[in-house]
């Protein structure tokens, strides 16, 4: 199975509309959302059944027993994150900022300290004729890259005679879209014609290249800024990064999202642009497996 | 006060309204928190920068006093010890930098030097103070950037305006942490409506106040509307899409020092948003 992840560094460039685009385009089997902070392509994805759903155990927290706490502090001293507090009677701890270490545990004097499995999140998979994968984090929890690293396995094991998946990823360089990264075959990355948006575009393309990962650019809502699109373009050709085309501005595009449609559904420039990019992007990928 | 800037999905533009409402206010401190994608400094090209390293705790193993117990193995639930060669070894992008291994070791083998993550640059723009966080690429966690960034305000009691990053997980929890009122910027479509809902649920469970721009707005997006209506949350203002706008923000430029009627706009927000959380602070001592 071929695998193609869609990154952009910045936030909404349209990674989620490619994608849903990109599912449409090739008639795809298997896809996923890999964007467990902000889940989006489930409102674009119908007819796809009732999902199974299991809860993600992130990590564990720290709970004090007030029963059995002295108040000696000793877990608030050796804590590197803060995440105890106290009051006249006793310690407690901030599951916000608990990362789960134990640390406090092992200085209890008291034993008054367990460390408990955190359901951080929900994994939703819906296995049709097409297997989609999701996930949604629950408010502040970390380790989002262990999460989005069960969501492509779901993936991988429910879907393994496909021959290509779709995963959409999260925007940013960090836990997730490393997460995201491994395993891929190629990256396409959706970059926006701006000064934040090249930024953003050559530091996902550093975090690309240190994890060995081929990529590919595109540029979208290119019209808002031929300038930057430009700028773009010859960024590429000079670091020699394979390039995959612009797709305009397109009021039309955000209508369709919002009646819940993909851009594939409708005939309009957006949709024209991005299937040239999605032929362009698919042989890169065959490419790439050769 | 401390005013977090938020929005669940990315690109509803959360930058544009921080280092507008930055530029506009008098003596305010714009800190990034969005360490991932720094990119206020792109727009208030901040002068006299200085950068100072960000750094977290890594363990080293001292081979010599090591006896080869496993207890700090065993100890560390990030899985970022592995055993090799009768001696611990550390994954550095691993390590949660808890001192877990330090603290369990009978020998007193383990000692801790500083690996570097990231970067904070201070600067001037204008009468703004510029505070950049930027996390390396390749690195995974953002919050010690995010923490480091926030520690330089701690003495400031002026305006400080925090510019978050996107979703809602850990690094947006740390960075709304010293907040005293939210602002929450949405964008009126599908996607940025259900991103919306998940980042309001995050602040009301903080009990922080907050009200909401929406952005980029282009005909009516009634669920939106809806929402806020709902739930009681304050539309402080509706900046409308346009082309003149998207092309200011593509090219770097700080609207509200080109443009005289978004500046006028941008003083109203920040008025709303100033007169919103004294009302709420005064609603919490009546309480």
């Amino acid at each position: 199975m071929r695998k193609l992840l869609i990154l952009s560094g910045k936030g909404g460039t349209g990674k989620t509309t490619a994608a849903a685009a990109f599912i449409r385009f090739a008639e795809a089997r298997a896809f996923a959302d890999c964007d467990v902070d902000a889940p989006n392509l489930h409102l674009v994805e119908k007819n796809l059944g009732e999902p199974e759903c299991f809860d993600y155990l992130g990590s564990h927290k720290a709970v004090v027993d007030p029963e059995k706490c002295v108040n000696c502090g000793s877990c608030q001293a050796v804590c590197r994150f803060d995440a105890i507090g106290a009051d006249e009677k006793s310690h407690f701890v901030n599951e916000f900022a608990c990362e789960g270490c134990g640390v406090c545990a092992a200085v209890c004097p008291q034993g008054a300290i367990s460390l408990r499995d955190d359901v951080a999140g929900e994994v939703r998979l819906y296995l049709g004729e097409r297997v989609f994968a999701t996930a949604e984090l629950k408010m502040g929890r970390g380790n989002s890259g262990k999460l989005v690293a069960e969501v492509k396995s779901a993936l991988l094991k429910n879907a393994p005679a496909a021959d290509l998946a779709i995963i959409d990823g999260s925007p940013g360089i960090g836990c997730p879209v490393i997460a995201s990264m491994s395993g891929v075959d190629l990256v396409l990355i959706v970059a926006e014609p701006s000064v934040s948006g090249i930024s953003d575009l050559e530091r996902i393309l550093k975090t690309a290249a240190v994890f060995r990962t081929k990529a590919v650019v595109c540029v979208n809502k290119w019209d808002t800024s031929p300038e930057k699109t430009e700028a773009i373009e010859r960024f590429c050709a000079e670091n020699e990064i394979a390039y995959a085309g612009r797709i305009p501005y397109d009021a039309e595009a955000s209508n369709a999202i919002n009646a819940g449609k993909s851009v594939a559904d409708i005939d309009c420039a957006a949709s024209r642009a991005l299937r040239e990019v999605f032929d362009r992007v698919t042989g890169q990928l065959t490419g790439s497996t050769q | 006060m401390t005013v977090a800037v938020l929005s669940g999905k990315g690109g509803t533009g959360k930058t544009f309204v921080s280092v507008n409402l930055a530029a506009v206010a008098k003596d305010a401190v714009y800190l990034d928190c969005d360490v991932e994608e720094p990119n206020g400094r792109l727009f208030l090209k901040p002068e006299q920068v200085t950068s100072s390293p960000v750094t977290v705790p890594l363990p080293a193993f001292d081979g010599e006093k090591c006896t080869g117990c496993r207890k700090c193995v065993e100890f560390c639930r990030f899985n970022a010890l592995v055993f090799v060669k009768n001696r611990p070894m550390v994954f550095p992008e691993v390590c949660h930098s808890c001192g877990g291994c330090a603290l369990v070791c009978p020998v007193h083998a383990v000692t801790e030097t500083p690996r570097l993550v990231g970067t904070v640059e201070e600067g001037l723009s204008g009468g703004v103070r510029v505070v950049t966080g930027i996390l390396n690429p390749g690195e995974v966690s953002a919050v010690p950037v995010i923490k480091n960034v926030l520690q330089k305000v701690a003495q400031d009691s002026g305006l400080a305006i925090v510019d978050c990053p996107p979703g809602s997980g850990c690094s947006v929890m740390e960075s709304v942490s010293r907040a005293d009122y939210c602002l929450l910027v949405a964008e009126p479509t599908a996607f940025g409506l259900h991103n919306f809902k998940m980042v309001h649920r995050l602040v009301r469970l903080l009990h922080k106040p907050c009200g909401v721009v929406i952005n980029k707005a282009s005909g009516e997006y009634s669920p939106l509307e809806q929402f806020c209506a709902e739930t009681n949350t304050p539309v402080l203002l509706r900046i409308p899409y346009s082309t003149e706008l998207a092309a200011r923000t593509a090219a770097g430029e700080v609207a509200v020092r080109r443009d005289a009627a978004i500046a006028g706009t941008f003083r109203g927000l920040l008025n709303e948003i100033r007169k919103e959380a004294c009302d709420e602070k005064t609603a919490d001592s009546e309480r």
